[in-house]
């Protein structure tokens, strides 16, 4: 099996997704803390400054954390993390990106910081974009959750990943109300019980898992 | 399977993005035009029966819809693996995944003007945020590129794969809305040129109004 060590630090909500993939399918890997991904250091061994990086065999890194989702689920299938089916499997991507593209990058501390020095006006900034997400997210959770436990099905799906720590971010850094949000609770309430997911909190770091 | 539906409209750059997959597999399917200048996307109709997230593209496959473009991407090359538009190793296919993706998060979202209306109401502020976010994406794709293109044509190795799907629209926005300086990056528009020469890139371009 490939050697894997992952570039990370203990908030970074994208490194999360990967420590609950890594958790659940069982893969070991090492873990490297890094203080400031933003250094000509660090922009060596990924341009575009920011974790998590996936180094396999000391040899090829990969960034961005849903290329590393794909990867890991394409070379360790078992147990999978995405569904059989063509059109679910689109399903669980679709969520995926919601999240990755559609509100993590827009609620991120730096673009807030960008939009405004007043911390009230950067608040209101990060609350707008999680809401506005957080609205079409749970649209879309009504027609793919079986049971509210899980995003789409019955099963944990990459999907899962990339949700669990947007809430927590929405949830323990920003304090958003989660009343409107119910399904998104629930999966939320769910996948937090799962050691898998639990261990991977930026307060219980490095990851018991590992 | 019935012919596949696509919601979309000509000045929405990740539509554009599907557009070329499609017209690179020649996949038959049907457009159903979604005016996002008019706001017909957040419609209560087009968020009850087509995306509750009120975006566009979405594809309809037998009464069922899929949005986010890279979901639909990955789904097309799936469902219809003839001119396939990943490569088959693992590692390269990550490579392919990593370049959409810093464009795709890394870049779009925050250069969408209607993210930088937010920022501020002046033209210039407005400017000035935009090519920070797409200048920011560009240093870090440029050094990338010049990792993995092959010979200047294509982002990954010597065929079209998603990351050209991703990287026109977004090259094409820098240049022809907000007048970017592309001099530092010539790898970007080297591979830029050759893929806007494609007969399915072409057939997605802005310009062309879709009917």
């Amino acid at each position: 099996m490939s050697k894997y060590v992952m570039y990370e630090f203990p908030i970074s909500s994208c490194s999360w997704r990967l420590r609950i993939a890594f958790a659940y399918k069982g893969i070991q890997y090492e873990s490297r803390e890094i203080e400031d991904s933003d250094t000509p250091e660090f922009r060596k061994i990924n341009p575009a400054g920011h974790v998590p990086v996936l180094e396999i065999d000391s040899q090829h890194t990969i960034a961005e954390s849903i290329a590393i989702l794909e990867y890991l689920e394409e070379v360790h299938w078992e147990p999978p993390l995405l569904p059989q089916d063509p059109f679910q499997r689109a399903k669980v991507r679709e969520i995926c990106e919601l999240i990755a593209s559609g509100i993590q990058p827009l609620q991120h501390p730096y673009v807030a910081q960008k939009y405004s020095d007043d911390p009230k006006k950067q608040a209101e900034w990060t609350s707008y974009y999680i809401n506005k997400g957080f609205r079409a997210l749970e649209g879309i959770l009504e027609e793919t959750s079986s049971d509210k436990t899980r995003c789409v099905g019955k099963s944990m799906s990459m999907a899962d990943c990339c949700l669990v720590p947007q809430v927590y971010n929405a949830v323990e850094r920003f304090h958003i109300d989660m009343t409107p949000y119910p399904i998104i609770q629930n999966i939320y309430t769910e996948l937090m019980i799962l050691p898998i997911v639990n261990a991977g909190r930026p307060d219980n770091f490095p990851s018991e898992s590992e | 399977m019935s012919r596949p539906i696509l919601y979309a409209f000509h000045v929405s750059s990740c539509s554009w993005r599907v557009r070329i997959a499609l017209a690179h597999k020649k996949i038959e399917h049907d457009i159903r035009v979604v005016n996002i200048v008019n706001r017909e996307s957040r419609s209560p109709e087009y968020m009850s029966k087509v995306n509750p997230a009120g975006q566009i593209p979405a594809l309809e496959v037998n009464g069922n819809v899929i949005a986010e473009s890279l979901a639909i991407l990955e789904y097309l090359e799936e469902v219809y693996p003839q001119k396939p538009l990943l490569p088959k190793e693992a590692i390269e296919r990550a490579k392919v995944r990593e370049i959409c993706e810093l464009i795709a998060t890394g870049i779009q979202p925050l250069q969408n003007p209607k993210v930088a209306a937010r920022h501020s109401t002046e033209t210039e502020k407005r400017l000035e945020w935009t090519e920070y976010y797409i200048n920011r994406g560009f240093i870090a794709l440029e050094k990338i590129l010049n990792t993995t293109s092959a010979n200047g044509k294509y982002c990954y190795g010597d065929s079209l794969t998603t990351a050209d799907c991703v990287l026109v629209p977004q090259v094409f926005n820098a240049i022809a809305r907000f007048k970017l300086d592309m001099t530092p990056y010539p790898k970007i528009m080297s591979i830029y040129n050759s893929l806007m020469k494609l007969e399915e890139v072409k057939l997605g371009h802005p310009d062309n109004k879709l009917s």
